[in-house]
């Protein structure tokens, strides 16, 4: 398994060029962002941006075809690309538009989630770092996400990625998502956010008392299904006192607040962890239950697992149409690890830490070369050839079934043409 | 529509004809008015309009709109503003079939609601104070209509949504009730695209599955709104852009912009008077005695963390530019603090150009406006890490109560806070505090944290309180300056948030450089 340590930051200018050259899936990811031509002026309207060495930023760059955006991409070796609005004229001629005129008007609808949000309920890692005991936390994204943009709003078409070092992408592409106005990116986005509040709120999931919204339910389902495992077993989220001390500040009611605390100090010192305090704090609740005594507890658990695991999105990210994200497949300059595509049904099986890095994918390349040299028959991609070739696969079922959109749309409009 | 400027033209309008154009006394204002009218209808039926909407907004701060109280406030302000025309329609019953006053009445609706939006069209925030105000009027008109009439109102409207079926009701009827809670099983059902009941989406109020919301018959108002808003919200943006046009007429160029401004109060783009006044020394002693609670919030954070996160940077820079910071002293006053922690050449590469930006002078130029009240309090929610917003709105009670304790706040005085924050009145909270941090008596209620600073310097220099506070002393009669005292709860189009991604690509461990500002020239 190749690890980050085979990466250094330092070779990045050497291996991009390769990279360009022979690994980034022009193809597949034109035949994205073209949406079959509908309308046509999709792709040439899209921006695009770069950043070069030493944070050189150019934005507005927009290209007429598959061709141009290679020559371009393998003449700059962006550092990274971000992929930005489809705009009312291309955006290279920006300047040369009344800047009045000149708008963002449709884009996916994207959603970025970030490990650093979770700094306050990770206890194994904070910032940039992640390892397999938080990992977790971004299956429970994916699972709840991935549903509710389903079976809720309808979405069929999503794209989840890797962002290469701490994070996922989701990138909604069906034509409803992509007309969506700023105000039901808005509204979409709070649809999806329960955890709420700075830092200065430390109670940040309140749910009502009685019914959940369907929404939540299902997103507390997920979050049960696996939270033993994810927070007792791996994050030994009560741990010590500390951790329980954060834990009770959750319940809203002083008086059974310290009913808990009590109970769970006169514990043997043998279960004194996070296994049985939990088991602990849900007995409890259920017992204050049906004793009536309900609103004391309502949503006690629940809260606690929705606060602990459920997705925090940034929500700026979506709400702006103008809003860039960086692209699939590029690469992340600190790891080297390659933004790739991940198949949300499969995401148990993800393993942040064993997606091919840029170096490791250039070796590969080498290697197949040697093997390959007298094989005259004909090519395969380059990339298809190296352990990218899954995320490629994957890509490759996304878009088959986004194809079948706009196969029938053209299919409509040659019709109409042919009317006459 | 024309405008003639022969005085008292008379009223032309026969009622035959009226009726036809007129037929509910609720509009969606769809077609603009076709009549002729003299400049002096002209300017009273605006003003008259105004005075109406000043109402609502004033009565929308203070009470939970659509709450019983609301409901008499608004009455009762509409009763003592002894309007003629458009309000007759909310305080007295309707004649059917109408006769001639009641036509002219919902002429003058019609006419004098044209007539702002060309007053109130050209400036984001001008269209958001109209359109809020627009909404929750016709809402409190909406919600006091009988049924018959109702349905007689969307039929004429084309809005006639039919409920789902009995079957499709029962298979879904746990996950309906679950998702709106006030509905029971004789509940109807409206089956709409999600986009057409946006803010009940966005407060998880509606069922949904497959993109469509199921609305609650208890709800239909919402979807109504939501035309009703996005229609206008749609219509002012056309005006905007064909407003030039008009405005080569001169008669009418002055008296639009004297109404907006007039009627909007204290504009915070435009106030050069004070800048350059305060020196960064001055910031700690001032943060003290005259900052309002967010920006005490956002000092303190800056002075112990030596950094703020995007919208704390914003929040708070642009105010301190609101009160008098120069350029050159912001630069100073950030740099220090920031370079506590961070590199030179990091902070000139990734922090300097914001700060420069929001003075205008990088970018699109354009003077960025320290943000009111109602932005603080409705927009850009915090997130962990953040320590912008409103902390009477986005503190949780318990820790909101620890800190007014800590500043020595008596009991009494804290519940009182706190108690008028759960019942989401942040803005009056906040007026509470202002009065106990002063020692004094004022019932100043701020909807803007500049104007916070200023009654706070006016007061404390011995000045009387600043015309401002007389907003809420029912005092909408002519040429007084009234001024805008926005409400909190107002859904509202919000300001597109500069071009910026966030990604975790950072050059640093900071999460939010808002590197995609530096416009590098082109290569
Ligand atoms: S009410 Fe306005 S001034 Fe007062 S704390 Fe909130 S945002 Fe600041
Ligand atoms: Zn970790």
């Amino acid at each position: 398994m190749a690890t980050t340590r085979d990466y250094d930051s330092s070779s990045l200018p050497d291996l991009l060029p390769l990279y360009y050259k022979r690994l980034f899936p022009y193809g597949p990811y034109y035949k994205w962002l073209n949406y079959g031509g509908v309308p046509k002026t999709y792709f040439t309207h899209r921006e695009f941006s770069f950043t070069l060495k030493d944070d050189i930023y150019i934005r507005y760059q927009s290209f007429t075809d598959q061709q141009e955006l290679e020559k371009e991409i393998q003449k700059k070796c962006p550092y990274k690309i971000d992929i930005g609005a489809i705009f009312s004229h291309k955006p290279k001629d920006h300047k040369t538009v009344k800047a009045a005129a000149f708008q963002a008007q449709e884009k996916e609808l994207v959603f970025d989630i970030d490990m650093t949000d979770y700094d306050d309920v990770r206890n194994c890692c904070s910032d940039a770092n992640i390892c397999k005991k938080c990992w977790p936390l971004m299956i429970f994204a994916v699972k709840i996400l991935d549903r509710a943009l389903r079976e809720d709003f309808g979405f069929d078409h999503l794209l989840w990625i890797y962002s290469g070092r701490r994070g996922i992408h989701c990138w909604v592409c069906d034509e409803e998502a992509r007309k969506l106005s700023q105000n039901a990116r808005t509204a979409v986005a709070e649809y999806l956010s329960i955890v709420k509040g700075g830092d200065s709120q430390v109670r940040k999931v309140i749910l009502n008392e009685g019914n959940y919204h369907p929404s939540i339910s299902k997103a507390i389902e997920i979050i049960r299904s696996s939270f033993k495992n994810y927070a007792v077993k791996l994050q030994d989220f009560l741990g010590d006192d500390v951790k329980l001390n954060k834990v009770l500040q959750l319940i809203p009611d002083e008086g059974f607040r310290k009913d808990v605390a009590d109970a769970l100090e006169k514990m043997d010192d043998v279960r004194q962890n996070s296994s049985a305090r939990w088991t602990a704090i849900v007995a409890l609740t259920e017992a204050v239950k049906t004793k009536g005594e309900y609103r004391k507890c309502h949503s006690v658990v629940e809260e606690i697992m929705l606060q602990y695991c459920y997705p925090r999105l940034d929500v700026n990210v979506s709400t702006g149409v103008n809003h860039l994200l960086k692209s699939p497949f590029c690469v992340h300059p600190k790891t080297g690890r390659v933004c790739v595509t991940i198949d949300p049904d499969d995401i148990e099986s993800f393993d942040p830490f064993a997606v091919p890095t840029i170096s490791q994918l250039c070796d590969e390349l080498n290697q197949s070369e040697v093997g390959n040299e007298d094989s005259g028959k004909k090519r395969t991609k380059d990339y298809r050839q190296t352990s990218l070739k899954g995320p490629v696969l994957v890509f490759d079922g996304f878009l088959k079934k986004l194809e079948a959109t706009w196969k029938g749309r053209l299919i409509q409009q040659s019709d109409l043409k042919r009317e006459f | 529509m024309q405008f003639v400027s022969r005085h008292n033209k008379n009223k032309s309008v026969t009622v035959g004809k009226a009726v036809d154009r007129y037929p509910h006394q609720l509009q969606l204002y769809t077609d603009p008015p076709t009549d002729n009218i003299s400049l002096r209808e002209f300017e009273d039926f605006a003003v008259e309009r105004l005075k109406v909407l000043k109402a609502v907004e004033t009565v929308g701060v203070r009470h939970v709109k659509g709450s019983k109280d609301y409901n008499e406030a608004l009455t009762k302000e509409f009763r003592t503003l002894n309007v003629q025309g458009i309000m007759k329609s909310i305080t007295s019953r309707h004649r059917q079939p109408p006769d001639e006053t009641e036509l002219l009445e919902r002429r003058k609706d019609h006419i004098s609601h044209f007539i702002l939006r060309l007053a109130y069209c050209r400036s984001e925030e001008l269209r958001r104070w109209f359109i809020a105000q627009e909404v929750d009027l016709f809402r409190s008109r909406f919600v006091l209509e009988s049924k018959d009439s109702i349905y007689k109102f969307l039929k004429l409207n084309n809005l006639d949504y039919q409920p789902i079926s009995e079957q499709e009701k029962k298979d879904n009827l746990s996950e309906l009730q679950a998702a709106s809670p006030r509905s029971s099983s004789i509940t109807d059902y409206y089956k709409v695209p999600f986009t057409e009941v946006l803010d009940l989406v966005k407060s998880r109020k509606v069922y949904l599955r497959s993109g469509f919301a199921y609305v609650p018959d208890n709800e239909l108002i919402v979807i109504i709104i939501s035309v009703f808003r996005s229609k206008l919200s749609r219509a002012l943006a056309v005006t905007c852009r064909s407003l030039p046009q008009l405005e080569e007429d001169d008669r009418l160029l002055p008296m639009l912009s004297g109404l907006s401004k007039r009627y909007l109060g204290q504009d915070y783009t435009n106030k050069k008077a004070l800048s350059g006044n305060i020196t960064v020394e001055m910031i700690d002693g001032l943060s003290k005695t005259s900052f309002p609670l967010c920006m005490q919030q956002l000092h303190q954070a800056f002075r112990q963390n030596h950094h703020l996160r995007h919208w704390g940077r914003m929040q708070y820079g642009l105010f301190l530019k609101g009160i008098g910071l120069s350029l050159d002293e912001a630069l100073r006053f950030w740099r220090t603090e920031f370079l506590k922690k961070m590199d030179p050449d990091k902070f000139d590469k990734s922090y300097s150009y914001t700060i420069r930006h929001n003075y205008g002078k990088e970018g699109k130029r354009t003077d960025y406006t320290p943000y009111s009240c109602i932005k603080v309090i409705t927009t850009n929610t915090p997130a962990v890490g953040d320590h912008h917003g409103c902390p009477f709105r986005h503190t949780d009670p318990e820790l909101l109560k620890q800190r007014l304790q800590s500043q020595m706040m008596s009991k009494d005085v804290v519940d009182e806070i706190i108690s008028l924050c759960k019942t989401s009145h942040y803005q009056l909270a906040c007026g509470r505090y202002f009065d106990w941090s002063h020692k004094s008596d004022t019932k100043f209620n701020p909807n803007h944290p500049n104007q916070y600073f200023e009654e706070s310097q006016h007061f404390l220099s011995g000045d009387r309180m600043s015309q401002n506070d007389k907003a809420d002393t029912q005092s909408s009669q002519n040429n007084v300056k009234i001024v805008q005292s926005q409400t909190f709860s107002q859904k509202s189009v919000s300001t597109p948030p500069p071009d910026q991604t966030r990604d975790e690509f950072d050059f640093d461990e900071d999460t939010d450089i808002e590197m995609q500002n530096t416009e590098i020239p082109e290569l």
